[in-house]
This record gives structure tokens, sequence and C-alpha cells, in this order.
């Protein structure tokens, strides 16, 4: 990594972000309305969404994290990127089209639909910012750690101001180009990274003679694991305890994906349901592409770069996909590669950041604070100051928790996404009696116990990879919580709805089943 | 989120009534709004409720067992998993990939039944309380 190829990195990545921004002032209109803002005026099309759905969710954890998982750990790399492909189908089949038809800017007007809105808005509101604050900070700090291997830049100081760059630069794109804006960083994003994916995959296999078992084979003889690095077990093998820590993360993976708050909001940038299901169906196909490559990518990086080599570069396993680039297309190759991750990270939080000042502007402020009257400029504007504030705190976040493990971050970014959010999703879709008590039991049951568990696991404290490692408080043994607190979850929703005392809204939820699965009365054709 | 007052569901009364204004059975109300109740118990909607039923309850729960299936076996039977099938491919590794297939397959499918069995119903459903403002 030398200086000629910092050199590479820096001006691809500044061509990026200047054509972005150029695209974001384009795309911006003025006056925008709080529709244009939060939704994009429901103006994209089912395709077009789509790519930009998978441009959202395929996070720089996805791309480096899981080809460095692969590269590190084979197999047990691999089950993140099964987990993450599955998890669509829940999305496609029992969320979008009714989410599309009943809400219109964020999570919280499906699950306070047919519920008293006040509690339950601010309920919504509070998983969406600790969902969206704990995954962006996760992704910041990324970006510090990325800097010290693509970059060059290993001081505190030096990644201190990249991590501040990219917050500054991303609140930038929410500002100025709102949900509009945001969409077409997230395509230009996400079609930038599925080609080059593709491109490298081909490549490698190539070198291959096209022959997946041949490079597994290296593969296997250049880790110290040997043939076991492609079996099951190089993880989460060793003892019972740590089978059920992985029967817990594919949990999370499975049920987490399509509840993250800015994935649901993505649903309200298309006209109607059916664009909704097409946006699915196109985000499936770019989740298949992309994770198949990841395994190749992964195992690549194992055979021709080493496991050994990878775990000793500075940024670990999260340097497998450009130390690949470099050893396969050189300091050019490695520009690109480095470019698109900073894309990555720069797309995935301007769109968490629109989430989060969505969810507090309009469930907060308009809804909560204003009883359902504010005026939609007011709207817009609080949005606009929460989405500067979320910057300053993801900043000050990301520089805090830089060079600390972030793979937990993500992890519990899911965990939590699974828990507080999932169970109330359905419960609202699907059960009737379900009740303003069974909502927020559901919603907090989920959220807290997933807060706690994860404090109180050894990801926090007590081993040599926690963020304290010198304190030990973790009387939870799992790392991942998903597979007690999202039962929990699941069970608060259901005891809170049968020992309430008001019954569900029989009106509403005629209405609320009638909207979803038809889109009367929700004035989308 | 329409609107904040309940809609009451009264007989529609349209604002240009005529002595032959033609019996339209739509199922609205008073305001012109969708009579949810009484399309909620109709026939048609029902219909779209046991077409919507009839294929993702058994296709979530065909999926969500295969996933769960592979992560045990993945958990509590490796060596299974790491029996070779091709070359040094082995079970698990095919297995994964084959996840991912069935999720292609299973999108697909649901595309092509959403377009031939549920969009027609719902057209239906809609054609029930449809009127000419919600066109606009």
């Amino acid at each position: 990594m030398t200086g000629a190829n910092t050199a590479i990195n820096l001006s691809v990545f500044g061509i990026f972000v200047l054509l972005t921004l150029y695209i974001v002032y384009r795309a911006s209109t003025r006056n925008v309305s709080a529709s244009d803002y939060y939704a994009a005026g429901s103006s994209f099309t089912g395709t077009q969404n789509g790519i930009a759905l998978s441009g959202d969710f395929l996070s720089a954890a996805s791309f480096l994290g899981i080809s460095g998982a692969i590269a590190v750990n084979g197999y047990d790399g691999f089950m993140y990127s099964i987990g993450w492909v599955v998890a669509w189908l829940i999305g496609l089949m029992l969320i979008s089209e009714r989410l599309r038809n009943t809400g219109r800017f964020t999570m919280g007007d499906v699950m306070a639909f047919r519920m008293r809105q006040r509690p339950v808005r601010a309920a919504a509101a509070n998983a969406t910012l600790v969902i969206s604050l704990f995954y962006m900070i996760a992704q910041m700090a990324g970006a510090g750690g990325l800097m010290a291997l693509l970059l060059d830049v290993h001081s505190k100081i030096g990644q201190s101001i990249i991590i501040a760059v990219v917050g500054i630069v991303m609140v930038l794109y929410v500002l100025v180009g709102g949900m509009k804006g945001t969409t077409w960083v997230q395509i230009i994003k996400a079609v930038l990274l599925i080609l080059s994916v593709s491109l490298l995959t081909i490549f490698l296999i190539g070198k291959f003679g096209f022959d997946f078992s041949s490079m597994l084979d290296r593969a296997s003889q250049q880790s110290p694991l040997g043939e076991a690095v492609l079996a099951p077990g190089v993880k989460y093998g060793a003892s019972d305890l740590s089978k059920i820590d992985f029967i817990s993360l594919a949990l999370a993976l499975v049920l987490g994906t399509a509840s993250l708050p800015h994935v649901l909001m993505r649903f309200y940038t298309v006209p109607n349901a059916r664009e909704a299901r097409k946006s699915v169906v196109w985000a499936t196909w770019m989740m298949a592409i992309f994770y198949s490559c990841t395994l190749v990518i992964g195992f690549g990086a194992m055979a021709l770069v080493g496991t050994d080599k990878i775990t000793g570069a500075p940024g670990g396993e999260n340097s497998a996909a450009p130390l690949l680039a470099f050893q396969v297309g050189g300091t050019v190759l490695l520009g690109i590669v480095c470019a698109v991750a900073f894309a990555t990270i720069l797309a995935v939080v301007a769109g968490l950041t629109l989430t989060a000042s969505a969810s507090f502007a309009h469930d907060v402020y308009a809804n909560v604070i204003k009883h359902g009257e504010a005026d939609p400029r007011d709207e817009v504007r609080v949005a606009r100051i929460t989405a500067v504030c979320v910057g300053v705190l993801a900043i000050v976040g990301g520089i805090a928790a830089n060079g600390q493990n972030v793979a937990f971050l993500v992890a519990l970014a899911f965990a939590l996404a699974a828990s507080a959010n999932l169970p109330t999703l359905l419960y609202s879709l699907f059960w009737k009696r379900f009740n303003t008590r069974g909502t927020l039991w559901s919603i907090y049951g989920g959220l807290v116990s997933c807060v706690l568990l994860i404090v109180f696991s050894p990801a926090i404290s007590g081993s040599k990879s926690s963020v304290f490692p010198d304190a030990d408080f973790a009387f939870f043994p799992l790392s991942n919580p998903g597979i007690v607190s999202i039962p929990l979850s699941f069970l608060a929703g259901f005891l809170g709805t049968v020992l309430g005392e008001e019954k569900a809204d029989a009106a509403k939820q005629a209405e609320m089943e009638v909207r979803g699965l038809t889109g009367l009365g929700s004035g989308l054709r | 989120m329409t609107k904040a007052l309940p809609s009451v569901s009264r007989p529609a009364t349209p604002g240009f009534a005529t002595f032959d204004e033609p019996v339209h059975s739509l199922l609205i109300d008073g305001d012109g709004e969708p009579d949810y109740g009484a399309i909620q118990t109709s026939e048609d909607f029902l219909d779209l409720k046991r077409r919507v039923k009839r294929f993702i309850l058994p296709a979530t729960l065909l999926f969500l067992a295969w996933y769960v299936t592979f992560v045990l076996l993945s958990a509590y039977a490796a060596d299974f998993m790491s029996t070779p099938l091709f070359g040094t491919v082995n079970v698990g590794l095919t297995m994964g990939f084959l996840q991912i297939v069935t999720t292609i397959i299973i999108t697909m499918a649901y595309a092509r039944y959403s377009k031939r069995k549920l969009d027609p119903q719902v057209d239906k459903v809609r054609a029930l309380a449809e009127t000419d403002e919600e066109l606009a």
C-alpha cells in the first residue's frame, strides 16, 4: 500500500463523491413537500427501487465483512450470506406490499395504524432511532478502520477526520437530495458494487479454470485449518454454547433483515404495492448474485492471499477483498475496490440518516408533539435539523467506536430489528385482536431485552475481543441475543394483548386488513 | 392515515342524486370512503384472503423449515455436512448454495402467482368500492 496507491484511491473516491453530489443536486426539487423528502414523492419504479434497496442493504459489513469472514472462517462465514438472501422472502411475501398499502413515510405509520397513535408512534420512533444509530455507528467506525488499510492513514486524528468527512458528505446527500437524491446514490452505488464484485468473481474463477472445486482445494491448502475450513464448525463448533450462539445469529439474520427501518422505508418510494413487490424481486436477484460472488471472493482470497496474511494485515478480516484485489489487479483494481467500499459506507449511512430523521420528524414531532397537526413545512424542517443532529451523533459515535470490534454492532442492529420490529409488524398485519398494549409490550419487550442481553454479553465485557476487555459483567453467555429476545418479544406482544382491557378497534382493523391487501383507501393506484 | 375521524358507515348519499340514479351497490360510506367492514366480509375479499393464504402460508413454512434444517445440520451434523459431493465441494456448501436457489425459485413463483391469482382478485375487490374521485 504505497503513496501512489493512496492517490488513486482518493481520486476514484473523490470522483464518486463529486459525481453523486452533482446528481443529488440535479435530482433535488425546490420547496420539497414531506412526501418528496421522505418518500421521493413515491415516484420510483419497482426496478429502480429494487436496485436502491440492495444498495441500502449491502453495507461495508456485507462486502468487506462477509468476504473476510469466508476467507478466514470458511464455511461459518458463508452462513451470513445465506441468512441475508433467504431473509428477503419475509420481506417479499409478508411485509412489503402490506406496508406500502397501509403506511406513508415510516414504520410507525403501520404499527400505529389501528392503535392509539401517540404511545405507539413514540415506541416505533424509539426502536427506529436506536437501531439506526447502532447500525450507523458500526458503519462509521468501519470507515475509520478501512482508512487505516486503504489510505494508509494510521493516526487516530487522521482517521477521525475521515470519519467526519464521511459524516458531512452523507448529511449533505440527505439535506440536498432528500429521499430522491439518496435513492439515486443507492442506485449508483449498488450498480458499481455488483458490477465490480461480479467481474472480480468471473476473473477469479477463471484463474482456476472455472473449477470451483479446485479453488476450494487450493484454499484449504492455504488455510492453517486445512480441509476443516470447508466444513461447518470452525468458528461456532467448539461447544454446545457456541452452537446455540450460531443458531441465534442465524435467526437474527433471517428475521432482522426485512424489519430494518431503512429497508422498510424504501417501500414507500414506489407508487403502489405491485411496484413494491417488484422491488423485492429485483433486490432478491441482486442479493443472490452478490452473495454467491462473496463465496467465490472469500475462498479466492483464502486461496490466493492466504489466511495468515489476511489476519495479519491492518484491518484484519476486513482486508480480505482489498488484498485480493491488489493481488490480482494491482493498484488500479485496489483503488476501484476501495472506492466502491467507501461509496458503500457513504450510501448506507445516508439511508440510515434519512430514516432516523424521518422517524423523529414524522412520528415524534408531527404526531406525538403536535398531535398530528403539524405544518408539513415545519415537519420537513424538523426532519432536516434532525438529520444534522443524527449526523453529528454518528460522527461522534463513530470516532468513539473507531478501532473496536464493529461486527457485534451490526449483528446487534439485526437482533434489535428482529426483536423489536418484526413481531410487532407481523402481529399488527395478521392478528385481529392485537391491541395497543400488545404493540407497546412487543416493541419495548424486544428492544429492552435485546439491549440488556447485549450489555451483559461477552461482546461487551469479559473476553479479549470485548469492548471493555478489563471488566467482566457478562452473565449472559451468548454474543447474539436473538434466540432469547425474539421469542420474548412475540410472547410479550401476545400477553400484552390478552391481558389488556381495551379491545382492538374492529373498524380500524377492517380498514387495515382491506387496505393492506388491496390498497383501497390509500390513494395508491 | 387518510383522516383522523373514524369513518362512520352510512348509506351512500351521492352529491348529485337524481331520481334516475342507478342503484349501484358500491360498498362506500356517506363520505365516499370505502366501507371497510362490508368489504372485509364480502365474498370477493374473503376469496382474495384465501388465495393469499394458500400461497404464503405453505411457502413461508417451507422456506423457514428448510433454512432451520440447514442451520441445525450445520451446527449438529458437521460430519454429514462435510461429506464431499463434487470434488472438494461438500454437502454443506451445496446445501447452502441451494438455499439461494430455492429463494430465487420461491420469489419468482410468488411473483407469478401474484400476477395470475392475486392481482386480478385485488382489482375485483377494488371495483367494489372504487369511485371516480379515487382514480384522480
